[in-house]
């Protein structure tokens, strides 16, 4: 069979398997809409959270990103797994203990104001909307490169897919089916990794065999693989290139982002205890891990055979794979030194660096772009880093079935988070706007009706942001964790761990922080992007870990604010002591 | 009353003292060892790693699984010490 019909024949089987699911498990309630009846077993929370978590960012870009950033790719790997500590440690079990629906719910209570409310739903809406838009965009390129339809026709059979189920289930059939998908995107994930670890290193542990000698030679694969970037006029791929602050602080954003994002939150709200809270963070690190430290050693496959299959090959003897990805756009070849030969070099081939294609061929079949050429650089080369997980299979000459796998599991992954994130933005909607704000006399049955039906609206906004997609997958979720880093997370944090915060406190707290985020993340990614370098920013911080930055603005405004306006009443004090008792 | 407050201020103190011991070493082992000192750790090879990009890309990975799950452990105990106090 071809790779299509069995990329059909796969994601068929697994979509099939997702809409059955959400068949079995409807939900009759608000309370099973909202927290799926508070009857999960950690284990399965533990692997729902982990798909509710592992996103198209994760599973499609991330180790593309690690490809090309090398060691500095840790902020990924850190920051996304760090955030659990956080989470099982500091918020998870006494937010179990508080038990109520959503986040909004108790920053609304904690800090005893709709006002508190109503700005934590307007966080919540800005950092999952910001998520949704990247997982939407890793569907659209599943689809164009692999079922080989329009992007738009991808998003929309996706977006219905999740409508389906998330509408009929709530949080009971989303649950059940990102146990499932977890189980379908891990698997795909790990084939591709080992089979291709075998091959370059002859070790059948990904983890491991990165470390390991090559098959063929007597030397280390990143030792090799050094030296071949070196060579070429790279820095090592072991050595860090950022500066360390900026590290740092990227780093540190990711982590607090994750522990303040309310899809991932509100996962340890379906649990039966608050000891059951504390596990199923455990077993969903477990489950991630598994993903995460199998993904640097994809990065480091893929990079040393994206360079030995394609470096200084000439254009038409380039494998297939080469010419698919230029089809759609993702790759792109200028021989700038007339040899006929395809060379990378550090530095962007083109300027600007995105290709824009002419309708015409070169000399070698080549897509002739309308770009200039970067005279500083000796690349000739254009690869979208969202490709290199998709494409390894094809560099690594894996077998089809492995191919139509691997897509399969990116859906999975991208579908998984995108159901998480539009239930919280809906259950924020009708349950805290509507139901505990502006219409608080509304019957249960009313309220579920409109949680189904803000799930609608949400659908139909995140498909937008499919067919309009703002850029890299990986880099626009990145922003979602700053905001959240200096919104949700000190708010939470401050509610459960000091009982001096009043609702002034945290009101401008949470504001300070989002302003400030915003306004740094938009003046340099859309105002200014040609200003976007380290020497304009701030202490040297980019966008993507001015989040960290936030988060002390919030800390320090909303004690300081505190300090000088009422003090907390009586029954929120008793409200915290209570939430601290397991 | 005055007796079961004693106890839950005790709880939350040990609590808090769990949590910070376990904060420590979770800082160490992430922004320690992958990012402030990896240079320096790169010195060393690790089964066939610089043992500074080990940390960043797997090691403190691990690191925050056993974390969580001593965690787990210890809570489990301080929980159980907690409700024998107050049924006593």
């Amino acid at each position: 069979m071809s790779i299509q019909s069995l990329t059909y024949l796969f994601v068929g089987i697994s979509f099939g398997l997702y809409i059955f699911i959400a068949i079995k498990s409807r939900a009759g309630s608000t309370h099973e809409f909202y927290i799926a009846g508070k009857g999960v077993h950690p284990v399965a929370n533990g692997m729902a959270t982990a798909a509710d978590w592992m996103s198209a960012a994760s599973f499609i870009s991330m180790a593309g990103l690690i490809s090309f950033m090398g060691r500095d790719g840790a902020v990924y790997l850190m920051g996304w797994t760090g955030g659990y500590v956080l989470l099982a440690l500091l918020l998870a079990p006494y937010l179990r203990k508080f038990g109520q629906y959503t986040v909004p719910d108790f920053i609304g209570t904690r800090y005893y104001s709709n006002t508190a409310r109503v700005v934590a739903v307007l966080c919540l809406i800005i950092v999952s909307f910001t998520y949704v838009a990247g997982q939407m965009r890793g569907v659209g390129i599943v689809f164009s490169r692999f079922l080989e339809v329009e992007i738009e026709t991808g998003v929309i059979i996706g977006m219905g897919i999740v409508f389906f189920y998330a509408v009929l289930g709530g949080m009971k059939g989303i649950t059940y089916t990102q146990v499932a998908q977890y189980c379908v995107l891990i698997f795909a994930y790990l084939v591709p990794a080992i089979f291709i670890s075998i091959l370059i290193t002859g070790n059948p542990i990904p983890q491991f065999g990165f470390g390991d000698r090559l098959i063929d030679q007597d030397i280390y694969l990143l030792e090799k693989l050094d030296l071949i970037m070196t060579d070429i006029g790279f820095k090592p791929y072991t050595s860090g290139l950022k500066e360390t602050i900026d590290v740092f602080c990227i780093t540190a954003a990711l982590m607090l982002g994750t522990a303040g994002l309310p899809h991932v939150i509100v996962r340890f709200f379906t649990v039966p205890d608050v000891a059951s809270a504390r596990r199923s963070a455990g077993y969903a690190l477990i489950f991630i891990a598994i993903l995460y430290t199998t993904a640097p050693a994809v990065s480091t496959f893929a990079r040393y055979n994206l360079l030995e299959s394609t470096h200084e090959v000439s254009y038409q003897e380039a494998p297939q794979w080469f010419k698919n990805w230029e089809d759609i756009g993702l790759i792109a070849w200028r021989d700038k030194n007339n040899d006929g030969l395809i060379q990378y070099a550090s530095g962007n081939a083109f300027d600007p660096v995105k290709p824009k294609y002419l309708d015409s061929k070169g000399e070698f079949g080549e897509r002739v772009i309308a770009n200039n050429s970067q005279a500083s650089s000796g690349n000739e080369v254009y690869i979208d880093r969202d490709i290199m997980v998709l494409a390894n299979p094809e560099i690594a000459e894996l077998p089809p079935w492995i191919i139509a796998l691997v897509a399969a599991g990116a859906l999975a992954a991208a579908l998984s988070t995108a159901a998480g994130l539009l239930l919280v933005i809906s259950a924020s909607v009708s349950h805290d706007l509507i139901k505990k704000t502006f219409a608080t006399n509304i019957t249960e049955k009313k309220e579920l009706l409109y949680a189904r039906f803000s799930v609608l609206i949400a659908v139909i906004i995140a498909g937008l942001f499919g067919i309009y997609p703002p850029g890299f997958v990986a880099q626009v979720v990145a922003f979602a964790f700053g905001l959240a880093a200096a919104t949700l997370f000190p708010a939470l944090l401050l509610g459960i761990f000091t009982k001096k915060i009043n609702k002034e406190g945290a009101i401008s707290g949470m504001l300070a922080g989002l302003l400030f985020t915003l306004a740094y993340i938009v003046y340099f990614k859309f105002m200014h992007p040609e200003l976007n370098s380290s020497s304009n920013w701030l202490w040297g911080i980019s966008p993507e870990g001015i989040g960290t930055i936030g988060m002390l603005i919030n800390i320090s405004v909303s004690l300081i604010v505190s300090l000088v306006t009422r003090k907390t009443p009586d029954e929120i004090r008793d409200l915290v002591d209570q939430i601290r008792q397991p | 009353m005055s007796n079961s407050n004693g106890n839950v201020d005790q709880y939350w103190k040990k609590n808090i003292q769990i949590v910070t011991i376990l904060l420590s070493i979770w800082f160490l082992a992430s922004f320690g060892f992958g990012i402030i000192f990896a240079n320096d750790l790169d010195q060393i090879n690790f089964f066939g790693f610089k043992l500074g990009f080990w940390f960043a890309q797997q090691g403190s990975i691990l690191i925050f699984v056993a974390i969580i799950f001593i965690y787990i452990r210890l809570m489990k105990k301080l929980d159980q010490d907690f409700k024998e106090e107050i049924d006593d």
